[in-house]
């Protein structure tokens, strides 16, 4: 079989953000694979290690810096890696179009996508790529086994967690707690090197943004900053008490 | 017309609901609001959400009597289509969130996610959302026949009911057989109130020291203040304290009209789940921790100390 596992390419979440003429400036910044998608990543990998027969496809849409998560992948393990290079910003309607193409080319039958994007805070390209192919989807996955063509696993729900199971194909989108990604190894990453990575032109895509993006802002919500010094204990817990009553007034 | 899609619990409809027919009355379009009620057994919850529409269309159907993903975006992706409508509004709940994707691409829709605040002037919708982790408001904006949004919960303020109530239709509706099996469920249970909708949250991190100390600390102020009790990821990556109680990234969004971070320093991935809290309070011996840049309250100082006085002194 065929998996492929769709990757992102994020701000390190320890780096503060910047913006600059209205949209946010990643020139100076550490980018990183976004961590959501490595859990798909390392999920590819260890489902072979257990036996699953398969070949996996990390794929990617960005600009050209995007090949460096890509390197990252192929470090970790999987077999080649698929860069669909572009300057243009698409959402994940247009960007699901995109990777539903990709699958079929590929005759993939998982797919693994981040729960959450770190980037947009999107949750919608898994979903929105499995309409596209008709397949069904678990999303938030927490656990996932594969016997023969059947998946089964727990994952979020609206309330708690739900165990499931489901025919592939399929597309998995992936929850903290799924398994803890790997680092490269050294011999993998000098390995990785001679690993296929393949440029697509979006062109060939037919895709076009569906949202237009205007503008973006750092919004700081000024805070009152009031810090106190513990060492007198109930002397700071007092006046703490008093300012939430009286000044925040937010305790009875 | 505006189609909202109801999203009820326990014979009720959510607080989220109330929030979206108050997005949906802001939006200024001069088109009805018809609610979507999708469920079995859900006549209560047709009534209920009658006093805040203009027309209710309601799915009253053993299939549906458990929320699944292709169902859902079905029957809205139908229902939009018969009535022509503009916008489609639902919930930003993981529910919503995971089935709006399918009824963007199947109504060939843009889909704006988990918006702050949305407005309309002609065929342009403009709407804003968080993003870097809650760290950057972006503005959006769509010029489509039909858009899908979701609206995040916790930001508008919920409508009021009106004494006249709306009519009520029944839905037809040509669904699909799920393929997603649902074998088991794990609610969360907790004596305490709903985090997302609590209005005072106390949350705890490695400085409480251990599972005990949450216990002595967090949870001993959480029920003295009548709050939701709140988790670092750390904190659950360890054991100590279960999922569904995790703030961030990965686990809930809040924002409550009071936060209180006990031993928490302050991840990024914590601090995008509940920087939006109206006052935040730290508790913290390092004072160099990022959680007291965002913090309107703050001591530097022992946990072990710190907590006990500010209980004694609420018990005063």
């Amino acid at each position: 079989m065929r998996i492929l596992t769709y990757l992102r390419q994020v701000l390190d979440a320890e780096e503060s953000v910047h913006v600059a003429n209205g949209a946010v400036a990643l020139e100076n910044s550490k980018l990183v694979m976004d961590t959501m998608d490595e859990y798909g990543v390392e999920e590819a990998l260890r489902l072979r290690e257990s036996g699953v027969e398969a070949e996996i496809i990390a794929v990617a849409v960005g600009p050209a810096r995007t090949q460096d998560a890509l390197r990252t992948a192929l470090a970790m393990g999987v077999d080649r890696a698929i860069h669909v290079e572009t300057d243009i910003r698409l959402d994940a309607i247009a960007l699901s179009k995109v990777l539903a193409q990709i699958a079929t080319q590929e005759q993939a039958t998982l797919i693994f996508a981040g729960g959450q994007q770190a980037d947009w805070d999107s949750h919608a390209i898994g979903a929105a790529t499995a309409e596209r192919l008709q397949w069904p989807q678990a999303t938030w996955t927490s656990a996932l086994e594969l016997k023969g063509t059947t998946l089964t696993g727990k994952h979020d729900a609206d309330e708690g967690s739900e165990t499931f199971t489901l025919e592939l194909p399929a597309i998995i989108t992936t929850q903290q707690g799924l398994n803890e990604p790997r680092y490269p190894t050294l011999p993998n990453i000098m390995k990785s090197k001679k690993k296929e990575l393949r440029k697509e032109s979006l062109d060939q895509f037919n895709v076009s943004p569906k949202v237009k993006f205007v503008s973006a802002e750092i919004q700081v919500k000024n805070r009152m900053n009031k810090i106190l010094d513990g060492k007198d204990a109930p002397a700071a817990a007092a006046q703490l008490v008093d300012l939430l009553r009286n000044e925040a007034r937010v305790i009875a | 017309m505006i189609l909202l899609i109801v999203e009820h619990a326990n014979g009720k409809v959510s607080k989220s609901t109330w929030e979206m027919v108050t997005a949906a009355r802001e939006l200024g379009r001069e088109a009805p609001i018809t609610a979507l009620v999708l469920g079995s057994n859900i006549a209560p919850i047709a009534a209920e959400i009658a006093r805040a529409v203009d027309q209710v269309l309601v799915a009253d159907l053993p299939a549906l009597a458990q929320y699944d993903p292709e169902l859902w975006s079905a029957a809205v992706a139908q229902i939009a289509t018969e009535g022509e409508a503009s916008v489609i509004l639902i919930g930003g709940s993981r529910s919503g969130r995971e089935y709006s994707p399918r009824v963007a691409v199947k109504l060939d829709a843009p889909l704006l996610e988990d918006v702050i605040s949305i407005k309309t002037s002609g065929e342009t919708l403009t709407a804003q959302h968080y993003i870097y982790l809650a760290r950057v408001t972006e503005t959006i904006e769509t010029a489509s026949p039909v858009t899908v949004v979701t609206i995040k919960p916790g930001v508008f303020n919920p409508a009021t009911p009106r004494t006249q109530a709306a009519e009520q239709f029944d839905a037809e509706l040509n669904l699909p057989t799920p393929r997603l099996k649902v074998t088991g469920k794990t609610a969360e249970r907790s004596s305490r109130v709903s985090l997302t909708e609590a209005d005072i949250v106390v949350s705890g991190g490695r400085g409480v020291g251990s599972a005990e100390g949450f216990t002595q600390y967090v949870e001993a102020l959480a029920d003295q203040l009548g709050a939701a009790v709140g988790a670092t990821r750390a904190i659950v990556d360890a054991g100590w304290r279960p999922y569904s109680e995790q703030v961030g990234q990965t686990g809930k969004t809040v924002q409550p009209k009071l936060y209180i971070a006990i031993g928490i320093s302050g991840a990024v991935q914590h601090l995008s789940g509940m920087n939006k809290s109206k006052t935040i309070v730290a508790i913290n011996r390092d004072a160099e921790a990022p959680i007291f840049k965002i913090a309107d309250y703050g001591i530097v100082g022992d946990v072990p100390q710190l907590v006990p006085a500010i209980l004694a002194e609420l018990k005063k």
